[in-house]
């Protein structure tokens, strides 16, 4: 039997790489389309960035999911960081907290079903994300 | 690290991307390929992202920024064959990579690179 749920460090640019191979897996199992394994590989390639660039670090826990109707893949992307202070500015595009293009999280909240970013200033972030097949 | 190789043709310059890069790698290409394209004194670029299965905004700025240093330094750069599921994927990301020249595969890429410089 293969597992159902698991952790991925998110402690060097090597693991972001590392999240995304393990995504397109899950997403192949799964049996999401071409398209549909891109979109979540590219919000976790995002969302695993952002937890290493400027969370300092953190993990990305995975899970399959089941909703009676469809099955699906969850992610959650923990780091324990300095937080965001205005979590919905931080979601319109073009907001950026450091170097990057301002698309990361607006962005892959796009390429997904379901989005949740909770964030507590000085004690880190979590993002949620799940895309159903 | 691995670097990505840059291949010299007359005036222009040519890089396949093969490998899922890590943000050091995409850097190290920047710079690899502006210094190439002064030392050559190269008028065209060529990248190849035919094998690449994901660009999520860090490579699309990495990209955007090559086309513009080239640009500056009077090069062209044309990238060609983005798969047809990342592009997709990169449009609704939000990027669309205003300002670069793209083709399909890298036949046509020289193609237009040769009518250009």
């Amino acid at each position: 039997m293969s597992d159902t749920l698991g952790e991925a460090p998110l402690r060097s640019e090597y693991d972001i790489v590392l999240a995304r191979q393990l995504v397109r897996r899950q997403t192949q199992l799964l049996g999401f389309s071409l398209v549909d394994q891109t979109k979540m590989v590219t919000a976790a390639s995002e969302l695993a960035r952002n937890a290493y660039v400027y969370g300092g670090g953190g993990s990305m826990r995975w899970e399959l999911v089941d909703d009676g109707l469809r099955r699906g893949l969850k992610l959650t992307f923990t780091d324990a960081g300095p937080g965001i202070p205005d979590t919905e500015a931080a979601l319109t595009d073009g907001w950026s907290s450091g170097s990057g293009l301002g698309m990361g999280l607006s962005g892959a909240r796009r390429l997904v079903n379901h989005f949740e970013l909770d964030s507590r200033v000085g004690e880190g972030t979590r993002v949620s994300i799940t895309r159903w097949k | 690290m691995e670097r990505i190789p840059i291949l010299r043709m007359g005036e222009l310059l040519l890089v396949t991307i093969q490998v899922d890069m890590q943000d050091q790698m995409a850097m190290r290409l920047q710079d690899d390929l502006t210094n190439a394209i002064s030392k050559f004194g190269a008028k065209g670029v060529l990248i190849d992202i035919s094998a690449l299965e994901m660009v999520d905004s860090f490579i699309g700025r990495m990209i955007s920024d090559i086309a513009g240093m080239a640009r500056i330094l009077d090069a062209t750069t044309v990238l060609v064959g983005m798969q047809p599921a990342v592009a997709i994927t990169l449009v609704e990301l939000g990027l669309s990579l205003p300002g670069i020249a793209t083709a399909l595969n890298v036949e046509r890429g020289m193609a237009l690179l040769r009518r250009k410089v």
